[in-house]
């Protein structure tokens, strides 16, 4: 196991890469999914102050 | 039929729901792609003769590299469209692809970087291939910057499109680049034509991973899309009943 870490001696290479590319995938994943519920949000707060203003 | 399927599709309410079906799918054959793309290409292939385990690094950079100048060449299409027929949803295709397209070019520009240490001896160099891909990450965020200077979502689009499509040019540069200038880079390993020069035991996770990542992508603009969809159309009456029915 400790063999297949030390990737023959390239690990310092080779999981910076692998590490690197996971994060930005995952912030590709989440960047849009809390971009639409903030949007929501401000409707949904939009939405209820119009109401309040107009009964 | 299929003019009826692309009317839908122009609507940006039935692209929303149509959209909120296929990212699940995406995701899943993604991540099940993903698993095995890492699983072959980390344990089961074996080591380079030549590079021993650092060549590993290919299952991303490659894929991601790929995907830098496939995402460009839909975001240009995507384009022209946007510009010939004014459809909505493509123009909110050209901008939902730009982030993820900056992503991957980066990615391969850095895991090359990370690559070509250990097996050039430097981590840059400004040959050929390496500085067209840098511009290519520079026309991706001069897109971003664009469309995020303009008020009008709609005059952005446009101006954003122009800009993806006078970009396109770079791409041919890219792709031959290996051929048209002695480069450091490697030319390609795997071509349309002839025989890859690459054994199927390292070739299969390389291809599994470039599956894997058009699928993520599928997922990303996708959703990007939706959120793109509901910014733009916030006033409109369906966003306003969704938000409505969802506060019940």
């Amino acid at each position: 196991m400790s063999e297949f870490f030390a990737m023959g001696g390239y690990a310092v290479y080779v999981w910076p890469s692998f590490l690197l590319t996971a994060i930005i995938l995952v912030a590709n994943i989440l960047a849009p999914m809390l971009q639409r519920k903030r949007t929501l949000t401000e409707i949904a707060r939009k939405l209820r102050r119009a109401r309040k203003e107009q009964p | 039929m299929i003019i009826r399927f692309f009317h839908q599709m122009g609507s940006p309410r039935y692209f929303y729901d149509v959209a909120g079906k296929l990212v699940p799918w995406f995701m899943v054959s993604f991540l099940i792609s993903l698993v095995l793309g890492i699983y072959y290409g980390l344990f089961v292939a074996p080591p380079d003769y030549q590079q021993g385990e650092s060549y590993r690094i290919m299952y991303i950079h490659v894929p991601a590299a790929w995907m830098s100048m496939f995402i460009y060449v839909v975001m240009a299409v995507s384009g022209l469209i946007s510009l010939v027929w004014r459809i909505k949803m493509t123009e909110v295709i050209v901008i939902s692809s730009a982030t993820v397209g900056a992503s991957f070019t980066f990615l391969a520009l850095v895991t090359g970087s990370l690559w070509g240490k250990p097996m050039w001896g430097t981590w840059w160099v400004w040959d050929a291939r390496l500085t067209s891909e840098l511009l290519l990450l520079f026309l991706y965020l001069g897109i971003i910057a664009l469309h995020s200077a303009v008020e009008d979502k709609r005059v952005a689009a446009r101006a954003v499109s122009i800009l993806a499509l006078v970009g396109v040019v770079n791409i041919p540069i890219i792709h031959y680049s290996v051929e048209w200038w002695n480069t450091l880079h490697q030319p390609a390993s795997i071509t349309k034509m002839g025989k890859p020069s690459m054994d199927i035991s390292m070739l299969m996770p390389l291809l599994i991973m470039a599956i894997s990542f058009k699928l993520y992508y599928g997922a990303v603009v996708l959703m990007r899309a939706r959120a793109e969809i509901i910014e733009r159309e916030r006033n409109a009456r369906w966003v306003l009943e969704m938000v409505e029915q969802e506060a019940k």
